[in-house]
Parts: structure tokens; sequence; C-alpha cells
């Protein structure tokens, strides 16, 4: 009996083992072929996934180099794959710090301070960040126009509009921090009261400290989400300076003009840096996940 | 104790000025939205900024000031665009009706005739001058070089001299930007303005407003404003385009319930759009829960290896992911249609026969999706207790009866509020649509462009910013069912998240 199980436990470990190596290898299959493709010569090329002949021309024009052939052609780099990367973290980054300075404030009052409306707010919260952002930006678009009429470097096509639009992307995380600020001991601020702390300075000199770990992880889901978000900026962004990455990739696979070579390399280089943040704050991260999912 | 006082003093005078440069500064900015034209935007500005300069002067709204950044945030940026949105449903701002009154009749009054007979030949001097030759009665004019004009304005002055040497007209082409902003002053106070390539003409303003609304030409003709269309009418009762956008109540709606173009493949979107937000949902779940499980394993080796590599789908931007595979399924030169017509010597067509794209799409939404329901069901697999699995592996119990009778239950009840989230984010996933198949391929014989993997969501920005009709006020009509619909399910989520939390409390106390 015990021998049985032992074999057929070594079986099912060997089954196991051989389906999810298939299913990894599956997962990772547009992985090896978009790094192989970004080492192929030309555009259109199909071949194996180890190049015959490998070529570094995608990476160098994705890294903004000039490109000699060997026959001499020079070619110039199609799109600033650096420059959209550099302008993707950066709105990135500010948004993001921004966001956090609007959500740990308003947390802290939801968790800490009676007033009223408070319920409603925070269930109006959740049912209002299902609202599909993609069909406001019509509005968004009427939005910054007529701020950029008075206001020009809030208007359409500059990074500060696409920031300050994003400073609304806070409902979730709201929810997300309050439910880490619940958990918080209330005698701390009682103590604090006591000893004559307004609430400002208890939220600044005790609840900020104590919520760190899940700023990192508000910081990191709301940065990894903006650094994402396509239909907003690509109705406020219109000059390929500007471009952030998600609105910029795209320009590499239009029909009349199908740069599969140079897309590979720009998305190798690009992908990059995010998916390494990403991979390294994971732990962090799942916790956010379904903390904020499951304390509603 | 009196530092501590100077402190606070320096401290209210410091807030105190802070608020005033704020409410000025806000004062100035309503001032020019009012100057520019948009009255909305003023009143929306001063109403803001006038509640949060109470906010932040008076004690008793301490509270609110923790919140009404965010709120506000939230307010102008979420709220105020489903409202705008939802607004533009009940008009018919389009492409065709895209200005404002004020602009159509502006743009009417712009328009210029050139005054019969005032057409006078012109050559470009070696000196960049522009010289008027001698015709018939009218003497010979001058100008200073162009380069000297202000604001695009010269003066011409009377010649005597023998003609200068003129430029070939390759010259009047290089400088044709130039020569298109100029306005030359004659010396009997008319004015010209360049009438193509050889000629300098008098023009007049073609209509002079007679009333608010009345437009007479200088024919005597009249062009008349008809609110109801927002179109300029001719004598004839025929439309002058551009337009303007004017109320038309509930007419988009009534179009998209009665008008058989666009019911018909707005049913057959809705449809898919059903199937495909249910279906995503299923396959991510099921793959992502089954690979947990599957992780969870103890005596399975490797299992960090296999999870890391599992997670990388989610942890690649998604834009980068989407157009990876968007080439990859491409038709001729992708490298899946290689590997296939390679072992099984098939093309598939995956972006023009609409059954494969639809199975494209589930593909690829499948591999985005299932590791976050990996990572969230490995999360609550830790919660249940081994005891359960002890008790079973007693009474003889196999692993997939495991399953089935005690993880899936208890995964099932903490992810029913998630799937229902997960099934609206796929309702409404625009960018994958967007960025993939755009909509295609398109469904045969419809009034408005409307593709068969197209969500009710794509389907509606294409109809406002893409394909050549723009018609916004459609795209806001639709929107505003999308949004109801959107509403409706996230309220019953809510229901259920708010039952669960019931529940969850009830079983800790």
């Amino acid at each position: 009996m015990m021998v049985e199980n032992k074999q057929s436990l070594k079986l099912r470990k060997l089954v196991t083992h051989g389906f999810l190596l298939s299913i990894c290898l599956l997962m990772m299959f547009p992985f090896f072929m978009i790094l192989s493709i970004s080492f192929r010569e030309g555009n259109f090329a199909t071949g194996s996934l180890f190049p015959d002949n490998p070529t570094l021309e995608h990476w160098a024009l994705a890294l903004g180099f000039e490109y000699t052939r060997p026959d001499g052609t020079v070619i110039k780099p199609p799109y600033p794959v650096l420059l959209w990367l550099w302008n993707s973290i950066k709105i990135g980054v500010i948004a993001s710090v921004g966001i956090l300075v609007l959500s740990t404030t308003s947390a802290f009052a939801f968790s800490r301070m009676q007033f009223r409306g408070k319920k409603s707010i925070l269930d109006s919260l959740l049912i209002i960040q299902m609202f599909p952002g993609a069909l406001t930006v019509i509005a968004m678009y009427a939005i910054f126009d007529a701020l950029g009429q008075v206001v020009p470097w809030l208007g359409i096509d500059s990074h500060p509009a696409l920031i300050i639009s994003y400073l609304s992307a806070i409902t979730l995380h709201i929810w997300t921090i309050k439910g880490y600020f619940d958990s918080i001991d209330p005698s701390l601020d009682k103590a604090a009261q006591l000893d004559g702390a307004t609430p400002w300075q208890a939220f600044r000199y005790i609840f900020l400290p104590l919520a760190l770990p899940i700023i990192a992880v508000v910081f990191m889901l709301s940065f990894i989400y903006l650094v994402n978000e396509y239909p907003v900026a690509s109705v406020l962004l219109h000059n390929t300076e500007d471009m952030t990455l998600a609105v910029g990739a795209r320009q590499y696979l239009y029909p009349q003009k199908y740069l599969w070579g140079d897309f590979a390399a720009a998305a190798v280089l690009s992908g990059l840096p995010i998916t390494i943040l990403f991979l390294f704050s994971q732990r962090f991260l799942i916790g956010g996940m379904s903390d904020g999912a499951v304390k509603g | 104790m009196s530092s501590i006082a100077k402190k606070t003093i320096f401290y209210i005078i410091l807030k105190a000025l802070g608020l005033s440069i704020l409410c000025l500064s806000a004062l100035y900015m309503v001032w020019n939205f009012y100057l520019a034209g948009e009255p909305l935007f003023a009143i929306g500005m001063f109403v803001l900024a006038t509640i949060a300069a109470v906010i932040f002067s008076f004690r008793r709204f301490y509270t609110w000031r923790f919140i009404y950044p965010g709120i506000a945030a939230i307010a102008v940026f979420i709220v105020l665009p489903v409202v705008y949105t939802s607004s533009v449903g009940f008009t018919n701002f389009s492409a065709r009706n895209l200005l404002t009154f004020e602009r159509v009749q502006k743009y009417h009054l712009q328009k210029t005739v050139e005054v019969d007979g005032s057409q006078r030949p012109f050559n470009l001097t070696t000196e960049l001058q522009i010289y008027f030759p001698k015709s018939d009665d009218r003497a010979a004019l001058i100008t200073s070089t162009i380069t000297t004009a202000i604001n695009g304005q010269l003066t011409a002055t009377l010649y005597a001299n023998n003609p200068p040497e003129a430029l070939p007209i390759k010259a009047i082409i290089q400088n044709r930007a130039a020569l298109q902003a100029l306005t030359i002053a004659l010396p009997d106070g008319g004015f010209l303005v360049v009438d193509g390539l050889r000629n300098f003409a008098q023009i007049s303003p073609q209509y002079t407003k007679t009333t608010d609304g009345v437009l007479t030409a200088t024919d005597g003709t009249q062009l008349v404003a008809d609110q109801d269309v927002g179109f300029f009418r001719d004598s004839n009762g025929d439309i002058v385009s551009p337009g303007w956008s004017v109320g038309v109540g509930w007419q988009n709606f009534i179009k998209i319930a009665t008008n058989e173009g666009i019911s018909a493949p707005m049913m057959q979107i809705f449809l898919w759009t059903c199937i495909f937000a249910f279906l995503s949902m299923v396959f991510t779940f099921s793959l992502g829960t089954g690979l947990a499980v599957l992780l969870d394993w103890k005596h399975l080796k490797g299992r960090g290896i296999y999870r890391v590599l599992l997670i990388l789908p989610y942890a690649v931007p998604s834009f980068i992911s989407i157009l990876v595979f968007k080439g990859l399924f491409n038709q001729n030169f992708g490298e899946i249609n290689l590997i296939l017509s390679q072992l099984l010597g098939i093309k598939p067509e995956w972006f023009t026969s609409p059954l494969l794209a639809k199975t494209m799409l589930l593909i690829v939404n499948t591999w985005l999706g299932f590791p976050y329901w990996m990572l969230l069901a490995g999360g609550f697999i830790q919660a249940i207790p081994q005891d359960q699995y002890k008790a079973a592996a007693l009474e003889g119990s196999g692993p997939i009866r495991n399953f089935f009778k005690i993880t899936l239950p208890q995964i099932l009840t903490p992810s029913v509020p998630l799937l229902i989230a997960s099934f609206a984010f796929n309702f409404n996933n625009i960018v994958l649509i967007l960025l993939l198949t755009s909509g295609g391929p398109d469904i045969a014989g419809t009034i408005i462009p409307a593709g068969s993997t197209d969500l009710l969501g794509s389907f509606t920005y294409r109809i406002a910013f893409q394909d050549s009709g723009q018609d916004f006020g459609l795209a806001g009509a639709i929107s505003t069912l999308i949004f109801i619909l959107t509403g409706f399910i996230a309220y019953v989520n809510f229901r259920f998240m708010q039952r669960l939390a019931a529940k969850t409390g009830a079983a800790t106390s």
C-alpha cells in the first residue's frame, strides 16, 4: 500500500512537472519570440528562434543611435524610445506621489474622523471606480482644451495636464489605505490626543510612518497602472516628443509603416525596467491587492 | 512661551498669505475662463475655489481639509466627465456640428469676397519688394521689403522710376507664406491681399450681420440661423457648413433604439461584450486557480521558479504584450502562423475571420489575466485550514475530490466580488480591443462602422474618435447606456461585498 502510494506520488510529481513546464514554455513563447525578433535582420523577415544573421540594428535604433548597415546606408532611429520611457517614468512617479498625498490624507479622515456623509462617500467611491475612463475622453479633451486657453501649460499636449487628470485615480487606494489605518491600534492616537496633538500631527507623526509598507504598495500599484494607461494619454498627447510609452509604442505597428523588428527591440528595452520593478515588489503587491479587495 | 506665541503668529500670517495668493490666482483663472467664453468652467472653478477657501479658513471644517482635495479631483476628473459625456448624448455634437454658434457666425463674417475689377498683377523685385506695374489708369506702386512688414502690414507708395528688375515666379512660390500673410495699404485708402500667384486684389467681407443669427450677403441674399439643426440656411433653405452643436433631446437615444442600421449591430456587439467578459472571467479564473493549487503542492520542487515565470505575463506592461501578440498573430509574417503552417500546414486568418479574431482575443486576454487569479487564489488557499485535508485523507478522498469539495468552494467565496469586478473590467476592456484588432473585421451592412470583435466601449470610442463621422452626440448617448450598465454591475458587486463583509464579520466576532 505504502509503496504503491510512493510510486504513484512520483508519477504524479512527474506529470505535474511536465504539465507546469509545458505551460511555462507556452506562456513564455511570446517573450522568446520578441527577443529573437529584436536581433533579426529587417522588419518583415521570419526565421528561426536563433537568428541566422544576428544584428544589433534594432537595438541601436531603440537606444537612439544611428545605425550604419554593412552596405553603407545609415538608418536613423524612427522614434525616441528612451524619451518616451523617460516621459512615462516622470509622469508615473509625479502623479503617483500626488495620488499618495491625496489618498493617505483622505484615508486618514475616513478611518479616524467622524463627519456627515462618510459612509455614502466611501460606498460611492467603490462604484465610481468602475466607470470606464476611456469613454469620458471627449470630456477630458474639452476640459483641458478650455483650461489651456487660460493656463497654457495646463492645456492639451502638456504633461502637467495629464498628471493632474491622473490624480483622480485614488478611489481604490483610499480603500486600501483606510483598511490599513483601521488596523492600527486606536490607543495610539488616543494617547497622542491626550498629549495635545492635533489630528494633523497624529496623521503626520504616527500614522504616516506606520503606514510606510502600504504606502510603498500603493505607490507601485498606481505607478504600474499609470504607465499602462492609454486612453486619456492618447487623447491629451499628440506630439511625438511628448508621448508616453503606451501611446508611442503603437506607432510602430501601423499597416502603412510596419516596423516589427524595431518594435521588438523597443518593447524589450522599455518593458524590462517596469517588469523588473514589478517582480521586485510583487511580494508586497500581492498583500496590497487582496487587502484592498477583501477589506471592502 | 513668547517664542511659541511668535511662532503661532508667524504661522497664522503665513497661512493667511498663502490662502489669499491661492484665492487671487483662482479668481484670476475664473475671470479668464469667463473671458474665454467658457462660463460653465468659470462657475465650476469658482465653486471649487470657494469651497476650498472656506474649508481651509474656518476651523469647524477641519475634517474636510483631509478629504476635500481628493474628492475635488474625483469630482472634476471622473464625475464631471461622466456627466459631461452623458450631456453630449443629448446634442448633435459631431464633426459636422463641431463649433459654437458664435464661432460659426464669426467664421461667416470673416469670409471675404474679391471686389470686381480690383485685381492687380505684381512682381517681386530683387530686393523682395512688391511692385505693381502701371495698368490702365492706375499708377505704378511699390512697397518696402516684405520682411519689414509690421503685423503683416505694408504700405505701398507711388513709383515713377523705371520698372525695377523682377524675380522669376519661383521666388514668389518660395515666399508664398510671407505673401499670404500680407495686407498692403494703398495710398487711396484701400487694402490689397494676395490672390493667386500673380495678382493682388481688394477684398471686402461677404456677409454683414443684420441681427444676431441673420447675415446679409453683398448680393442681398440672407443666411438665417436654424437653432434646431445647428446650421445656417440660405435662401433656398439648404444648410451651409460649418454647423454648431445644439440640443436635440432624446433624438440620439431614439436613433439607437429604432434605426436598424445602428440597433442591429449594437445588439450583436452587446452580446459579444457579455460573452467576452464572461469567458475572460471564467478562463482566467480557472487557469489561475488551477495553477495556484498545483503550485501549493508541498512535495513539488522548484515552485518558486514556476511562480516567477508564470507571473511574468502580468508583470510586463500590457500595452507591450498586446502589441507583441498583434505582431505574432499577423497573417503573413507572424510567427504563430509560421509555426502552424510548418506543423499543420494551416494559416488561420486571425484578423479577417470573425470567429478566429474572437478566439485570438480570448487567448490573449487569458494570457494577460490568469496570473492575477493565480496570485489571489494562492493567497486564499493559505487561509484554508489544513485539518480539512487531513480529515478528507482519512476518508480516502483523492486530490480531485479535495479540490472540488474543499479548495474550490473556499476560494470561490472571497472571489465573488473580484469575479464581478473582473467581469466589469473586461466588459470595458477597451484598450485590448483598440490595440489588438481595432474592432475588426467589420460587420457588413451597417450604417455606422461596427466590428465583430468590438466591445460596446471600443465601438463607442471609434464612433467618437476614429472613423469619418466623429459623431460625439451618438457616442455620448451610447456611453450613457454603458455608464448605466456599469453602474448596475458595480452596484451588484457592492452588495455582494457588503454581504461578504457581514459574513466574515459575523464569523470572526
